[in-house]
């Protein structure tokens, strides 16, 4: 199963290597969205730690849902996924895959999104990066736990780019609330111990919701 | 091999199949003919397990079409290749195999790409290759793990006269190893050479079943004709 997992992952990062369609996109937008949010916390220089956590999970939010929705666009042409759903192996093989490439995209577009933010805002963050990378990683694959199903579900309408971000953005919210909390914990906060809680919601949400939505991926591929 | 019972399938208030009842043989080779939307793909699609019926019941051997037991020995070709053209060639048919479990070579799936008559292109992106190439790779593709099954929507969309000749050997050679074979085409002639029996779908539903050599070619385009001028 594992081998299996690695094509479908391969393919993927293979293809994006050579398109860089979604990368690009996820990149330019995570960008602007920091620019926009530097001008506008310009009077909050001196507090500016209080505010990164929710700017950089807003960019991080808004740049992954361009990734996912690209996920299953992409195995819309020339009905790719058809040729997929035909092979005899569990369906969520694809899913594994599919999830496992959307959170190394979304992971690369954070780490240059967070560079640009310690410029933009002049930070400083040395000892805290190992904690960030596990908040970062945790949220970040419960976000495309969950992402990956919707949009798997979302490719089959006609207006796919306006209902994934409507379908995802309420299912996710536990994890995107206690991220903020975490990175404010860290950058901001006295004491780590403060971070245990909302690491466990957010590994907890993202093995539930893994799990449902790795059961749950064959059922929502047929016609 | 196939039993198909009652079957329907609704798309909202629209019928694309009605009360279909079918029943094929292993080894049967099987031309399927109808107008454009009178159900043929939509047939194909539930037996390959990629739709789901609305009503009735449909089994392969005693599977549900798209259990997994049933995907292993069905291969589904249409006038969509499943071919990923930012990939060479090689690169879709090793996917495949890696999915498939087929321990083949990068050398036997070169020899593979060159019998479909692409020899020298296997290490080429799959965008730069014209409708007919993509068409014979995804034969390729579909015959790759050597199903027993073979559901085939117009396979032969986009072949020239050299692909088309390879097309009908790879199904003569599949039927002579005792292959079944779904296919729906609208070339009346192709179709009749090729099968052993002919089905006509009209409005969802099974209008004309007949054996090959119960009648001729122009009594069949006959009444094929017949059949869709009365609907």
């Amino acid at each position: 199963m594992a081998g299996k997992v690695w094509a479908v992952l391969r393919k993927d990062l293979l293809i994006e290597l050579r398109t860089k369609d979604s990368l690009n996109a996820m990149l330019f937008f995570g960008i602007v969205v920091l620019v926009v949010f530097n001008f506008a916390l310009e009077s909050l220089r001196d507090s500016i730690r209080t505010a990164v956590p929710g700017v950089l999970w807003v960019s991080f939010v808004f740049s992954g849902t361009l990734g996912l929705n690209r996920m299953f666009a992409s195995e819309k042409e020339n009905s790719c996924l058809q040729g997929l759903l035909m092979v005899p192996m569990d369906r969520g093989v694809v899913y594994l895959g599919k999830m496992l490439a959307a959170a190394i995209f979304m992971f690369i577009a954070e780490i240059v999104i967070f560079v640009c933010s310690l410029i933009f805002f002049n930070l400083t963050v040395w000892s805290e990066i190992p904690w960030l990378i596990l908040v970062f990683s945790i949220g970040t694959l419960g976000f495309t736990a969950v992402g990956t199903l919707l949009s798997a579900i979302s490719v089959n309408t006609r207006m796919r780019e306006v209902l994934l971000p409507l379908i995802l953005f309420p299912v996710v919210l536990p994890i995107l609330v206690n991220a903020v909390e975490a990175t404010n914990i860290i950058l901001n906060g006295p004491d780590y111990r403060a971070l245990k809680l909302p690491l466990a919601i957010m590994t907890s949400f993202t093995v539930i919701f893994g799990t449902v939505s790795y059961l749950m991926f064959d059922f929502v591929l047929e016609d | 091999m196939i039993e198909v019972q009652g079957l329907a399938k609704y798309f909202g208030r629209f019928s694309a199949l009605h009360d279909l009842q079918l029943d094929v043989s292993e080894g049967q080779f099987i031309a399927l003919f109808g107008r454009n939307g009178a159900g043929k793909t939509t047939l194909l699609r539930i037996l390959a397990g990629l739709s789901r019926p609305s009503a009735g019941s449909v089994t392969i051997r005693g599977f549900r079409p798209g259990s997994q037991d049933a995907r292993g020995f069905t291969g589904y070709l249409s006038h969509n290749t499943a071919l990923y053209l930012d990939l060479t060639a090689l690169e879709n048919l090793r996917f495949y195999a890696r999915l498939l479990d087929l321990a083949c070579s990068d050398g036997d799936l070169e020899t593979r790409i060159s019998g479909v008559g692409l020899a020298g292109r296997a290490r080429e992106p799959v965008r730069n290759y014209s409708r007919g190439m993509q068409q014979r790779l995804a034969i390729a593709r579909a015959f790759l793990h050597d199903p027993a099954l073979l559901l085939l929507d117009e396979p032969f969309t986009g072949l020239d006269r050299e692909g088309t000749e390879l097309l009908t050997n790879y199904l003569d050679e599949a039927r002579s190893h005792g292959r079944t074979c779904l296919m729906a085409i609208h070339d009346a002639p192709l179709g009749y050479a090729l099968a052993d029996r002919l089905v006509v779908i009209e409005k969802g539903m099974v209008a004309l079943d007949l054996e090959r050599k119960a009648s001729t070619l122009e009594e069949f385009q006959g009444r094929y004709r017949d059949l869709t001028e009365e609907c």
